[in-house]
């Protein structure tokens, strides 16, 4: 590991920049799931289209999304806005599985309570079924922070830097302790983002440590 | 445009369709590949799967080591296992098995688990041994998740194996690879299409099994959270 220590700033610069990689694509992923994910949770036909189009952009593999997007986006061909854009898609069709369940697991009753108690549709919405959506949401948002930090790394194939790199530089140069800095590299951080989830997770809905609803294990 | 149109070209090109690096061998090599490292991790993980979710026993070391799996990146795997044992198939083969047995174990043991325990107690109350139990109920029952195990397995070696030609595994991968050291971007494109029509394609007959695996049953729970 002295390797690592000999080139620290190298492993910080990939390092900031693999964490930002990963959570842009985990934000947007976030946002643009969580509308969906509450409308496919109210309107039943649509559910079974909007998770089934969900699986199938899914199952379309890393590397060639990277190669066709700047086709299809107009981007540079070596701009990181294509890794952005392609883990987005995928973050936003894992999400949007989580989120239909997390609002589908919101008793009907505490809605209809929260209705008679005088909340507009807009409170009920943020005030209750947020929050009680929160866990199930929070373990979805768990397992696309693991699979984003993992694929970011694919980027390094088209020449988008990050810890990836080290795989690709390491490779070329038959040099095995660069490869190890970047796997640890990349593990650590997909820890540290969990890490941070569950910290949030914590703060935001202290409730969820005490009542553990099911399907919260992911 | 000139995208589109150079990859129309690409493709109307008899050249790209014949030889050791056309088209059809390409994808052969691919679909060979991935055959083969799903077998043997099936060989490996389903067996030790279902005996997980019928005895129950090492559930929490499978839950554990399937989830770090999936943390694992999985160039860094190829890259590594590549420098290890040198130029050849055995390190990228390798790793394609070990990418491919955590969803084909979770989709065996959690596929067991969701089977309702009064069934199981049922079928032993009637005098079945428990060999009978996990061949003529257990397995039946589980088969929704077992297959949809094998469909995230088959998934993953297909976009892996992709990756995989970067350490010299042959497949639809070259053209992307080779495509991008010879900055031949309709190569590239092209490479990328028929791997991205071929994971579709593969996940549409999966879909098609998991359909016939539910049968005439009610569907099975539509996830595996637990």
């Amino acid at each position: 590991m002295n390797w690592a220590w000999e080139n620290r700033e190298q492993v910080i610069d990939l390092t900031l920049t693999h964490a930002w990689l990963s959570a842009v694509p985990m934000v947007l992923g976030f946002a643009i799931a969580l509308p969906i994910g509450w409308y496919a949770s109210r309107h039943r036909r649509l559910r079974g289209t909007l998770l089934s189009f969900g699986s199938i952009l899914y199952s379309i593999p890393s590397l060639p999304l990277f190669v066709i997007l700047p086709g299809i986006i107009g981007t540079g061909f070596l701009s990181p806005v294509n890794v952005v854009v392609a883990l987005t898609i995928y973050a936003a069709a894992i999400m949007v599985r989580s989120a239909t369940d997390a609002f589908s697991s919101v008793s009907p009753a505490v809605l209809d309570a929260a209705t008679a108690t005088g909340y507009s549709s807009r409170q009920r919405g943020v005030g209750v079924e947020l929050p009680l959506a929160g866990p199930v949401l929070l373990a979805g948002l768990r397992v696309v922070s693991v699979s984003t930090v993992s694929l970011v790394s694919v980027g390094a194939l088209i020449g988008v830097s990050n810890l990836g790199s080290f795989f690709t530089d390491g490779y070329r140069r038959d040099f095995m302790t660069e490869i190890l800095v970047g796997v640890v590299g990349i593990v650590v951080l997909a820890l540290v983002f969990d890490a941070l989830l569950v910290l949030a997770g914590r703060i935001l809905m202290p409730w969820a440590s005490l009542t553990r609803p099911a399907g919260v294990e992911a | 445009m000139s995208v589109v149109s150079d990859t129309v070209e690409w493709f109307s090109d008899g050249s790209h369709w014949s030889g050791d690096d056309g088209v059809p061998i390409r994808l052969l090599e691919h679909l060979g590949y991935s055959a083969l490292t799903v077998g043997v991790a099936a060989a490996v993980a389903i067996p030790l799967g279902l005996w997980i979710g019928h005895t129950g026993r090492m559930r929490g070391v499978a839950v554990s080591v399937t989830g770090a799996m999936r943390a694992m990146p999985t160039l860094g795997l190829l890259t590594w296992f590549a420098l290890i044992s040198g130029i050849g198939l055995t390190a990228p083969i390798l790793a394609l098995v070990i990418l491919a047995i955590p969803p084909l174990l979770a989709g065996a043991y959690s596929g067991l688990e969701s089977v309702d325990r009064q069934t199981i107690d049922a079928a032993r109350a009637m005098g079945m041994t428990e060999w009978q139990i996990l061949t003529r109920v257990e397995i039946p029952l589980a088969l929704p998740l077992l297959v949809g195990g094998i469909r995230s397995a088959v998934l993953q070696v297909v976009a892996t194996a992709t990756v995989a030609a970067y350490v010299g595994l042959g497949g639809l991968g070259r053209f992307i690879i080779d495509g991008q050291a010879l900055s031949d971007y309709p190569r590239m494109v092209s490479g990328s299409i028929l791997v991205i029509v071929l994971a579709l394609a593969l996940d549409a007959v999966f879909v098609g099994l998991q359909k016939i695996a539910v049968g005439g049953r009610a569907p099975a729970p539509a996830t595996s959270s637990t």
